[in-house]
């Protein structure tokens, strides 16, 4: 192997967050816009709970299944706990990328660098939003199982989909970003 | 339930949307989907009242905000908005540069000879510089790297830019 391709390696393993075991995870139906649970900020979770444990998995497995589907805020299924699952692995916008995880308690240190892209949402599957996103971001959160704090640094698409998931713990739809009176468009769906 | 198309067009002031949706709660109506811009400082907006009366209470409830400089009209709706189209893919069509008569006739023209259906569309003019954007579905058998071919070329022979892009939007 050579060295450039070992440093390759090395920097991507870096990258990926660790995840401590989970149990297996429950497929949890979505909740869907207008519901109070999406427009209300949610509480702080125990990370070492065994049902937040349990929570962690199951939005996991929920986003596994949905197609094209990046990330699950726990609200999104009907629990008020700041925990989200994310995976940008496979979308071609992403550049850096740190894996599947669940952050629990998760906020933004940093935001930079304003894009405006078209959003949509699971829960709001009649419309889509043009939103002005950070494309540069500091975050921190803790992980399930260890409660161990983690800090990272990303950008591009990764930033843009932590962001809506931050804003769902913190009780904000992509509709409350929406970047002007005319940026608010019906999913098109020629029934 | 009834249907209606209201329109509002004219002389801008502050409260016209307030005072128009007030007399449609009146009389239980419903404003469905609605757009309003100001075209060159004139107010100009378009409502879907959904409603529990028929076309002269909505007519005779709305009337008194129409003046000389100030038109109102009321026009029922059927429930289908538009055609199935079937399959299709959006994209984006941005337009600049000088103004000259019938850019927007060209370019349109264009995608409707391709079956392409138009579903926002602005156009704003600004001292001599135009800027035109449509958002287009183009059918699934149409190939879109030739009608961009298409529009870019017309759009060259007009003295403008073009560009055209899937539209492109991030489920999370
Ligand atoms: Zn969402």
């Amino acid at each position: 192997m050579s060295d450039s391709v070992s440093q390759e390696s090395e920097a991507e393993q870096s990258q990926t967050i660790v995840m401590p075991e989970l149990p297996e995870g429950r497929l949890l139906d979505t909740v869907v816009a207008p519901a109070e649970v999406l427009s209300s900020p949610c509480g702080d979770a125990d990370p070492t709970d065994p049902e937040v444990i349990q929570l962690a998995a199951d939005l996991i497995a929920s986003m596994r299944v949905a197609p094209g589907c990046v990330g699950l805020a726990a609200n999104q299924v009907g629990v008020p706990l700041r925990v989200f699952s994310l995976d940008v692995s496979e979308h071609p916008k992403t550049r850096t990328c740190h894996g599947e995880f669940v952050l629990v308690n998760a906020e933004i240190l940093e935001a930079t660098r304003n894009q405006k892209a078209r959003e949509g949402c699971m829960s709001v599957p009649d419309f889509t939003g043009d939103v002005k996103r950070a494309t540069r971001l500091v975050v921190r959160g803790q992980l399930p199982v260890t409660g161990e704090w983690v800090e990272f640094r990303t950008d591009a698409f990764e930033a843009v989909a932590l962001q809506h998931e931050i804003d769902h713990t913190n009780g904000f739809l992509f509709l409350d970003r929406a970047a002007g009176a005319h940026a608010i468009h019906p999913r098109q769906t020629y029934l | 339930m009834s249907s209606f198309a209201i329109t509002v067009v004219g002389h801008d002031k502050p409260g016209i949307i307030a005072a128009v949706t007030k007399a449609l709660a009146e009389h239980g109506g419903n404003v469905e989907d609605s757009t309003m811009t100001l075209l060159r400082g004139h107010f100009a907006w378009t409502l879907l009242v959904s409603v529990e009366a028929d076309q002269t209470e909505i007519e005779e409830s709305v009337a008194p905000f129409a003046s000389d400089d100030l038109s109102v009209t009321v026009l029922p709706m059927p429930e289908a908005g538009h055609d199935d189209l079937g399959a299709h893919a959006s994209y984006w069509v941005n337009v600049h540069g000088a103004d000259r008569p019938g850019i927007v006739a060209t370019l349109t023209g264009a995608l409707a000879d391709q079956g392409g259906n138009i579903t926002n569309l602005s156009t704003r003019l600004v001292n001599d510089m135009y800027v035109l954007g449509i958002d287009i579905d183009l059918p699934q058998s149409v190939d879109a790297d030739a009608v961009a071919a298409t529009l870019t070329s017309l759009a060259s022979d007009l003295g403008v830019s073009l560009s055209m892009n899937a539209a492109d939007e991030d489920v999370l």
